[in-house]
């Protein structure tokens, strides 16, 4: 049949090798550096060390409260994530099942306001939740849980998601539950929801994942000490003058395992969520 | 709101004024240049690199396909903030990297304090964590392609580099087009890379649009009015290029 040009493919897997050591190497690099002393990181250490425990300890004891900013986290991403699905696939779906003559042309409003960068929306609801602060209503202003987690529950991203996945739901089931008697939210919460499985999956995942690494706006609307959250804690650490990065590296590696462990355990629905707007 | 001026919550009507001193502030005219060269060199850079990643990991015949996918995949994972923390410490001053280059007998590289080598830093950093992501699209609009094409090309003699180009870049079109919108997009909005590898330094030497927009809000004196007139170049940019780029890239496809 073919030829093999040997050669070729030996540069081939040579060229994958490179890169793959290169992609994994600063997992490597952060788990050892972990095991550390500031020290010993700074002058390029690559062998593991004994000093994992003082550099947890040295993480959850500092006046930076990692601990807490974990719980924070933790809240706010679960809490996003609850909302944000609930949220938009009811929007997907109605975008997909119900026809109306508004309905495309709401739906590219929607799309457009994907492409609006969050340096340009900023601005804006910065000074909406302050002003909400100021006119009294103490739940809902700065440095409130609401006013991180607000802006991420309904995005024109996983409505997208949904409703491109609900195109191939089999409709037929919906009327035949409507014959049935059973009313609209019933059968979106009998019929559509328990089919959707997988796609509900996907989304937790990229909307959990998003939120749980979110920096710019907890960064804009969290200025208390207590309220912060864990990529706000990291960067902290790692901007002071003489950053210990022995226990930085501790902290990303407790920041990294919620991710690393859905990435490992969910592959599928992963890569589904991430690859959900290109179908 | 860009229209406004005054500092803090004192805000009243300026008419122009924001849009004026936007023509004559340097730092908008670096921040927009550094954004641009991160942009015409980082972007295409990673593109092509992922493209090719998955081009050869779409070959059925590789072994070691699912170890490679998941490992050049694996950045992915990291958090913005987290991935920038690894780097600057890899390429710290007296970091890894430079001891390397010390062993080697060159001489270090000061990544985070000169301008140039800060910029090369971020964009190497940028395409570390993206590449992975870039390539997941290509490889599963790859999967979409009928084999039995590519089977009907090599019959008509069609070598390697003639199935790249006559089929599988044209069939990823459409994938193309996204991921250069989305990346275009992702640059322009560059923020957390920058603020934790260089803060935007040295002397505003790597800084980005939305870092400055952040400064002009949060860092400096509050002047919502000017950095509101700053996000909206931000806007008008993503539309611009994002119609270029859909001009561009849809022309064969209506």
């Amino acid at each position: 049949m073919k030829k093999k040009n040997i050669p070729l493919s030996i540069l081939k897997y040579f060229f994958l090798i490179v890169l793959s050591f290169l992609s994994i190497f600063p997992f490597f690099w952060m788990i050892v550096s972990a095991t550390n002393n500031a020290r010993e990181v700074n002058v390029g250490k690559l062998t593991f060390g004994p000093h994992l425990a003082e550099n947890l300890g040295n993480l959850f004891h500092s006046d930076l409260s990692f601990g807490i900013s974990l719980g924070n986290s933790a809240m706010i991403a679960a809490v996003t994530t609850v909302l944000a699905l609930l949220l938009s696939s009811v929007a997907g779906y109605g975008f997909e099942i119900f026809h109306s003559k508004a309905r495309d042309r709401v739906f590219n409003i929607l799309l457009l306001s994907m492409m609006m960068p969050f340096c340009a929306l900023m601005i804006p609801l910065y000074r909406m939740f302050s002003m909400a602060g100021r006119a009294g209503l103490r739940g809902i202003g700065l440095n409130t849980m609401f006013s991180v987690i607000a802006p991420y529950i309904c995005t024109a991203f996983l409505i997208f998601f949904f409703r491109q996945n609900t195109k191939s739901f089999p409709k037929d089931i919906l009327e035949a539950a409507r014959m049935d008697g059973l009313n609209e939210p019933g059968v979106f919460i009998h019929m559509y929801m328990p089919v959707m499985r997988p796609t509900y999956a996907a989304g937790a995942i990229i909307t959990f994942m998003t939120s749980w690494n979110n920096y710019l706006w907890p960064l804009v609307a969290l200025q208390e000490p207590q309220k912060r959250t864990v990529p706000l804690i990291l960067s902290a650490m790692g901007s002071s003058y003489t950053p210990n990065y022995g226990m930085i590296m501790a902290g990303i590696v407790i920041a990294t395992l919620p991710t690393g462990f859905l990435f490992f355990v969910m592959q599928k629905q992963f890569v589904a969520g991430i690859i959900g707007s290109v179908k | 709101m860009s229209f406004q001026t005054g500092k803090g919550i004192n805000m009243h009507f300026g008419g122009l004024a924001n849009y004026r001193r936007l023509f004559h502030d340097q730092t908008v005219g670096k921040a927009l240049g550094n954004t641009f060269i991160y942009l015409i060199i980082q972007v295409p850079i990673m593109l092509v690199l992922a493209l090719i990643i998955s081009v050869l990991l779409n070959d059925k015949s590789l072994k070691g396909r699912t170890f490679f996918r998941v490992a050049i995949f694996m950045p992915c994972i990291t958090s913005l903030v987290s991935y920038s923390l690894i780097m600057k410490s890899i390429f710290s001053n007296d970091g890894l990297f430079n001891q390397m280059l010390v062993h080697l007998g060159l001489s270090p590289i000061m990544w985070t304090t000169d301008a140039f080598w800060a910029k090369v830093l971020i964009i190497l950093s940028i395409t570390w964590r993206w590449t992975g992501y870039n390539m997941i699209f290509y490889l599963s609009g790859m999967q979409n392609i009928e084999p039995s094409i590519y089977e009907a090309a090599e019959i008509d003699g069609a070598n390697f580099m003639q199935k790249l180009n006559y089929m599988t870049i044209p069939l990823l079109k459409p994938i193309i087009l996204f991921t250069t919108i989305t990346s275009t997009i992702g640059t322009l909005q560059l923020f957390d890379e920058v603020q934790n590898i260089t803060q935007g330094g040295p002397a505003n030497g790597t800084i980005t649009i939305s870092q400055y927009i952040y400064n002009l809000c949060f860092k400096y004196t509050p002047n919502f009015g000017y950095a509101s007139a700053v996000a909206f170049i931000v806007v008008v940019l993503i539309m611009l290029l994002s119609m270029v780029q859909m001009k561009l890239g849809g022309k064969e496809n209506q």
